[in-house]
């Protein structure tokens, strides 16, 4: 076990866990964070996706001990009331059917228009290929990044 | 205690948060009105995507005549007493709720015109309601429900009420968002995995690698050392003796559990516990039937491996089935054809790979039981775990969590008994986990098929005769009476099966998804054969059907069926595309639904991708436009990744692929560009939707792959086509 500092969502918090703890269990389990999902533990299906100082990465292969002070966002940090443009679209095309990969999806979106605001379709598909939505709501989530887009 | 948020968001587009009142008027089981009006409506099943949390509400808020902004959507507990069939599958809950839902609304609706009219001293039949409001046109009285609730829940509640007429509805068929869209892109706490209660404790459990195998022994001393970890012990999750119900599918009843603090220090742990496991022998099991009594079962012994399975499955076919339906003569028509066309297909075990890894909460103390966690079957739930226990029922609390899907795997409930026979064990609050190899490892398949169809045209090219003989392990997916029987005045269906150790189980349109796949892929072939255009030969047959069907059991109705294709043919701009595209078509009909697809593929530097998907669907009234065409969307992107991936194969009794890196799930960049749904406009009661419009997916593809490459996609999944 080990104490480590983290900067979550603009708080900061203490942990006392091992050191090989994935960040997915240290959210989930330790700070109550639980809008990050495991889905596959593997980093094969984008469910655990956070930010780490902008960057979307897989919690779940992310040790809590590589994390340092980086900024570290997740789902429950991205807005205040669930207003980010990203989410906002989201609603509008009511794109979640068991709505599981969801929070993931938005994070990795939200990480892909912060470094390239104006993608191309093959650079939303290259950035969004790596979460899996089991329900197949693929068609509204490309039509919500649109909107995003668009909204800015 | 730490519990959850059960009331949904409200419409979080609109944007006005309604006024929580003072005050609660409870009218029925359905819902409760508050003094300013404000609406509280149950959700009452479990929701695992397809939006009965918010389209079963929409159905009374209808006939209660109330502004859809001043509903909240509350979960509804788990009670049989209280509501029917809260059960997720089978694509039941609208079709089978639609008239007790509607009556709920209907009958609160008429006890506030019933209060109105008391309190004015004016016959009840002058009173009329608008949106949330009673009127009294002639002395121009009017008043809001919440005004009436109070009185309201004093008016005996009517034996008979009108309803009203589908013209009249203002909220079923309108689109309304998804009232937990909010909380889902928010990350709030609403699924199983989610759980958090007071001194709970995570628990996992070991089980064999292989089907065909069972615990021996185990050595915990290494695991038992390890940091978190509280109790590691043996246990059956039912007992030797148990007569399972049909939701009772486990193939690993001895298990051991491993019992910590947290989620890694258990999975840490259970890597460290040694395990040996030995050969199961031929185990008899008794299983209830569907209507009182039980049968025994006998689960053969061995290592089962897929090249067995497909030798074995070669050899079934190869004798006579059992015959399930003969009309005319078939074995004549054959021998009198101008050309049969003959063709075997066939389709792997299928994993359902739901999101959301199989997880469930357990409190059990001396004198209750709290389980809670996602579940499509709470009330076999409460059965087996009160008969594991020996607790009755009344004294078992079952709490549903939305789920991160299903697709059928959450109506086989084992781990919800193993959760609570492990809570009692050690005696605190138990989450019971798997982690996503274990939730794929201890599945519950879809079973794999085979079927081999025959096909007689007469020198005309009219179909005379079909045939098919259909089997699989442990199975036969074939229903009998469905098209084209009833087309076709010469007609033989036989099917076989073969025992297995394997668990199989409902998987989204059980048999359907794959007689569907087959039988709509056949028909191309036939109608190609026979030189027609692939939608005019299937209405061609439906005419024949709906004018003059061949026996008296036919279960689908040819103009629905043909309603369908038309709806498709029309929006798709059918045999009006450039020679180039590559389409194809498919339409089925199962769970009461009738679904068409138009299917463009394009190859693009030798891989096929689907550019465009056009859907037709029949359900009858729409209840939520937009979130049921987000269903249909899903089932077309579920089907085109079922059938061109999906695949699970045993290699001694080892499922070979456990993650979703070994098994291949469809991701966005081979999704459809575009996916349109229409639906047929009628005013016939709604039927389902989450099931029908999956299995003629596979086939639409299959017959637009044929146009793009040339090759027939016989075997699935389609990246391999090939059945050795």
């Amino acid at each position: 076990m080990a104490k480590f500092n983290l900067k979550i969502n603009r708080k900061a918090y203490q942990v006392d866990v091992d050191p090989s703890t994935p960040m997915l269990w240290v959210l989930r389990e330790h700070l109550k964070l639980v809008g990050t999902k495991y889905g596959c533990g593997v980093a094969q299906c984008g469910a655990c996706t956070i930010h780490v100082n902008g960057e979307a990465v897989r919690s779940c292969i992310t040790f809590v001990s590589e994390v340092g002070n980086k900024e570290i966002t997740t789902i429950e940090g991205l807005s205040e009331d669930g207003d980010h443009p990203v989410q906002k679209a989201w609603l509008e095309h009511d794109v979640a059917q068991c709505g599981y990969c969801q929070p993931g999806q938005i994070m990795t979106a939200v990480a892909l228009l912060k470094k390239n605001p104006h993608p191309t379709d093959s650079e939303i598909e290259e950035a969004m290929s790596g979460n899996i939505c089991r329900c197949g709501t693929y068609t509204r989530i490309k039509k919500a990044i649109h909107t995003a887009i668009d909204s800015k | 205690m730490l519990g959850f948020n059960w009331l949904a968001s409200y419409d979080s587009i609109a944007g006005e948060v309604p006024q929580i009142p003072k005050e609660w008027f409870k009218i029925n089981a359905f819902l409760k009105i508050g003094e300013n009006g404000i609406v509280t409506i149950m959700a009452t099943n479990p929701e695992f995507g397809q939006g009965v949390t918010t389209s079963m509400p929409m159905v009374v808020a209808e006939e209660l005549d109330v502004d859809w902004q001043k509903v909240i959507v509350e979960h509804a507990p788990f009670n049989t007493d209280l509501f029917t069939r809260q059960f997720a599958g089978g694509s039941q809950a609208i079709r089978s709720g639609w008239q007790g839902l509607r009556m709920a609304g209907a009958t609160a609706r008429q006890m506030l015109k019933e209060a109105a009219a008391r309190a004015w001293n004016v016959p009840v039949t002058e009173i009329t309601t608008k949106s949330g409001i009673l009127y009294h046109k002639n002395s121009g009285k009017q008043a809001g429900f919440g005004e009436m609730a109070s009185a309201a829940t004093k008016i005996p509640v009517p034996k008979e009420v009108e309803m009203k007429a589908p013209k009249d509805f203002s909220i079923v068929g309108t689109s309304r968002k998804n009232v937990e869209g909010k909380n889902i892109v928010t990350g709030e706490p609403m699924f199983g995995f989610d759980i958090d209660r007071e001194g709970m404790l995570i628990a996992m459990v070991a089980f064999p690698r292989a089907f065909g195998m069972k615990l021996k022994s185990f050595d915990d001393s290494a695991a038992r050392a390890m940091p978190g970890i509280k109790d590691i012990f043996s246990f059956k999750s039912y007992k030797d003796d148990y007569q399972r119900n049909m939701f009772d599918a486990s193939a690993f009843t001895d298990l051991v559990a491993i019992v910590g603090n947290s989620t890694w220090e258990v999975m840490n742990a259970k890597e460290a516990l040694k395990v040996e496991w030995e050969p199961i022998s031929d185990t008899t099991i008794n299983v209830a039937g569907f209507g009182g009594g039980s049968r025994t079962v006998v689960i053969p012994a061995g290592l089962e491996s897929t090249a067995d399975h497909h030798a074995k499955m070669k050899e079934a076919a190869a004798k006579p089935g059992r015959e399930l339906r003969r009309d005319g003569n078939p074995e004549e028509a054959f021998k009198n054809a101008a050309k049969v066309i003959e063709q075997t297909y066939t389709a792997p075990y299928l994993a359902h790979f739901m999101m959301e890894p199989i997880n469930f909460f357990a409190h059990v103390t001396d004198d209750q039981v709290v389980v809670a966690g996602p579940t499509q079957a709470p009330e076999f739930v409460e059965r087996t775990i009160s008969a594991r226990l020996g607790i009755p029922v009344e004294k078992i609390d079952v709490q549903m969590t939305r789920m991160g899907g299903g697709f059928g795997r959450r109506a086989y409930n084992h781990y919800a008994t193993e959760a609570a026979v492990i809570s009692q064990k050690v005696k605190a609050p138990v989450k019971l986990v798997y982690t996503r190899e274990d939730t794929t490892r201890f599945g519950v398949f879809r079973p794999t098929y085979y079927v081999t169809y025959r096909a007689a045209l007469d020198k005309n090219n009219n179909l005379i005769a079909f045939h098919a003989k259909a089997g699989g392990i442990p199975e036969s997916p074939l229903e009998a009476n469905r098209f084209p029987a009833g087309a076709v005045d010469n007609y033989l269906a036989e099917v076989w099966s073969i025992d297995s150790n394997i668990t199989i189980g409902a998987f989204r349109a059980p048999r359907s998804n794959f007689m569907g796949a087959v039988e709509q892929s056949f028909l191309d072939e036939v109608a190609e054969a026979a030189g027609k255009d692939p939608i005019e030969f299937r209405l061609e047959l439906l005419k024949r059907a709906k004018e003059k069907p061949v026996g008296e059991r036919n279960d689908y109705d040819a103009s629905r069926y043909a309603g369908v294709l038309e709806l498709v043919r029309e929006k798709s701009g059918w045999g009006k595309e450039s020679s180039k595209k590559n389409r194809g078509v498919a339409a089925y009909f199962c769970h009461n639904s009738y679904a068409a697809h138009v299917v463009d593929v394009e190859v693009k530097d030798g891989q096929p991708r689907v550019e465009r998907v056009c859907s037709a669907m029949d359900c009858g009234i729409v209840v939520n436009p937009d979130a049921a065409a987000n269903m249909v969307e899903g089932a077309v992107v579920d089907g085109i990744g079922n059938a061109m991936y999906g695949e699970m194969t045993f290699s001694k009794g080892e499922p070979e692929m456990d993650n979703f890196d070994s098994y291949r799930m469809i991701r966005y960049n081979e999704a459809p560009k575009s996916i349109d749904v229409h639906f047929v406009q009628n005013e016939i009661a709604p039927t389902g939707l989450g099931e029908p419009p999956f299995p003629p997916v596979f086939a639409a593809l299959a017959n637009a792959l044929y146009k793009a490459t040339g090759e027939r996609y016989r075997h699935q999944p389609f990246i391999k086509n090939s059945f050795d």
